[in-house]
């Protein structure tokens, strides 16, 4: 089982990889879905392993909400036209940035590594340390990025990375805040993508990198 | 003792013989993909015989390098297969001669000469071809190298027989996230050093664009027929590695009798068999990456190891 956990957690952080590296939009929805069944075949395992019935329910509402809802949603509300496109302008190269990206994950575990010998579960150990470079790829993704819909999954990685840190230390977290959460979450890629759509029609892109100066009519 | 160089001897014979088999099928499955005939499965073995039988042209320009170098594309991974698991589960009489490294740098050794020869002939398309190998070459070196220092650190050693009992006992041991990041770092590895699809199209005749193939283009008679085989070979020999020591590291012989040895003939190619339709079903729905998109490709793979040995060494 903890095996099973692991290898969650291994492909986790590969995907976490994916949506910083993946040219095309549409890919990088992909991998984000492939990341949200992943946290919860995680949460999945935990919560059968530790008898809890919270984790079971929290791995129901990420299939749910993070593999169907939200990208069922940001597919609809952005015409076709932005997934199919590539994008070609990134502030670093693709390599750079996964080099960069590997040096951050490392840096997740030594940040993690304190805090591990505070929680005793052997499930942290796995989950801590790949949740953390979940969240700070997530935050490099946006910071690199130049496609609107892109950073928008960059955030929600930020956010899966939280959750696959958070089932392990929290197993028992009451249930109301776990919904308030995956509300949250769909609330905002909701609004983003909404936003993403009325930027859109008025600037005729969604390239984040051209929209630096501010333009008057 | 006796008995163990025997089989060791069967192994080497076993890739000689059949690896043009291997390349057969991969080009009769990938044109059937694309619904149409293909060519026979034997029509490697038919290349090979006709080239035998066909005069030799040699320019007067090269040098004894161009001439030596069919042999040495030949031999070398005769070598590496005395040093890896083909047939059997238990070392045989020369595995502990090199492990996976030296293999890896007996391989090295061929395709170096190869790049040499291509250079020799002052034809324009060799020296181009050799140094786009080299460079893929040198973009695939550090994922080589990560991947079996995983593997040393899984396994406490890298000598293949080794290795391949670690994941196979216990079987738990076989999900570990090391195991699956270093599998598929390899699998991007083996596709880009036999030059297959997304990195190099095989089958392709048109000089630009040529990586691999290029190196071979001056060869004539014999020496075409050897490098051909020696290709063959050498992609037989990295799929045995991966296949048997990394992905399904069941179905080798694990006794001393000939029969078990024998059967493991067959169970080894059904195993390349299934490799090969995902190998197929990859080169067809993917297409060539341009050159230099190829450093996006072996930077994928280097950070898919660099995940796996972060988390063998910092997590578990």
């Amino acid at each position: 089982m903890i095996q099973l956990n692991a290898l969650a957690g291994g492909l986790f952080l590969l995907t976490a990889f994916g949506v910083l590296a993946v040219r095309q939009v549409i890919g990088c929805l992909r991998l984000f879905v492939i990341q949200s069944i992943l946290l919860a075949a995680s949460a999945c395992i935990l919560g059968y392993e530790l008898a809890s019935i919270h984790l079971l329910v929290v791995a129901g509402i990420t299939l749910g909400v993070k593999s169907i809802l939200i990208p069922w949603l940001l597919f609809r509300v952005l015409s076709h036209e932005i997934h199919a496109r590539r994008e070609i302008t990134q502030v670093l190269n693709i390599p750079t940035s996964l080099l960069v990206a590997a040096a951050i994950t490392i840096f997740a575990y030594f940040i993690a590594q304190p805090l591990l010998e505070i929680s005793s579960a052997a499930f942290s150990r796995i989950n801590l340390p790949i949740g953390m470079a979940g969240l700070l790829l997530g935050a490099y993704a946006i910071t690199v990025r130049r496609e609107a819909l892109p950073q928008v999954l960059g955030i929600l990685t930020m956010e899966n990375g939280a959750f696959f840190a958070g089932v392990s230390i929290a197993p028992n977290l009451p249930l109301i805040a776990e919904l308030a959460a995956a509300f949250d979450v769909l609330i905002i890629a909701l609004v983003m993508g909404l936003l993403a759509r009325k930027i859109q029609k008025q600037v005729g892109t969604t390239l984040v990198g051209k929209m630096a100066t501010l333009k008057e009519e | 003792m006796i008995q163990k160089i025997i089989f060791n001897i069967l192994q080497v014979l076993v890739v000689m013989l059949l690896s043009p088999l291997v390349k057969g099928v991969i080009d009769c499955l990938k044109e059937n993909i694309q619904s149409k005939k293909g060519p026979s499965i034997f029509q490697p073995y038919r290349d090979i015989w006709k080239l035998f039988h066909k005069d030799e042209v040699v320019s007067e320009q090269s040098s004894w390098i161009f001439r030596f170098t069919p042999f040495i594309c030949f031999t070398t991974p005769m070598f590496v297969a005395l040093l890896i698991p083909v047939l059997t589960d238990y070392p045989l009489f020369f595995a502990f001669m090199a492990d996976m490294l030296g293999g890896g740098f007996i391989l090295a050794l061929g395709g170096f000469f190869a790049a040499l020869a291509a250079v020799d002939t002052g034809n324009p398309y060799g020296p181009m071809g050799a140094s786009r190998t080299r460079m893929v070459g040198f973009l695939a070196e550090p994922v080589f190298m990560i991947v079996f220092f995983t593997v040393s650190f899984v396994a406490g050693s890298t000598i293949p027989y080794i290795v391949q009992k670690v994941w196979v006992t216990p079987i738990a041991n076989f999900f570990e996230p090391s195991h699956v990041l270093v599998m598929l770092a390899f699998l991007m590895l083996i596709l880009a050093e036999s030059g297959r699809i997304p990195v190099d199209n095989p089958s392709g005749h048109f000089e630009l664009a040529m990586i691999d193939e290029s190196k071979g283009l001056e060869y004539s008679g014999r020496g075409a027929a050897l490098m051909k085989w020696g290709g063959c070979m050498k992609f037989f020999v990295l799929l045995c590695i991966f296949l048997n020591v990394l992905v399904t590291p069941w179905g080798l012989a694990g006794s001393g009798s000939l029969w078990e040895v024998l059967l493991a003939v067959p169970l080894v190619l059904v195993k390349m068999f299934f490799f090969i339709i995902v190998l197929v079903i990859i080169e067809s729905s993917l297409a060539k990456l341009r050159l230099y998109r190829i450093t996006e490709f072996m930077g994928a793979a280097f950070v898919t190891s660099l995940a796996a040995v972060v988390i063998q060494l910092l997590g578990i």
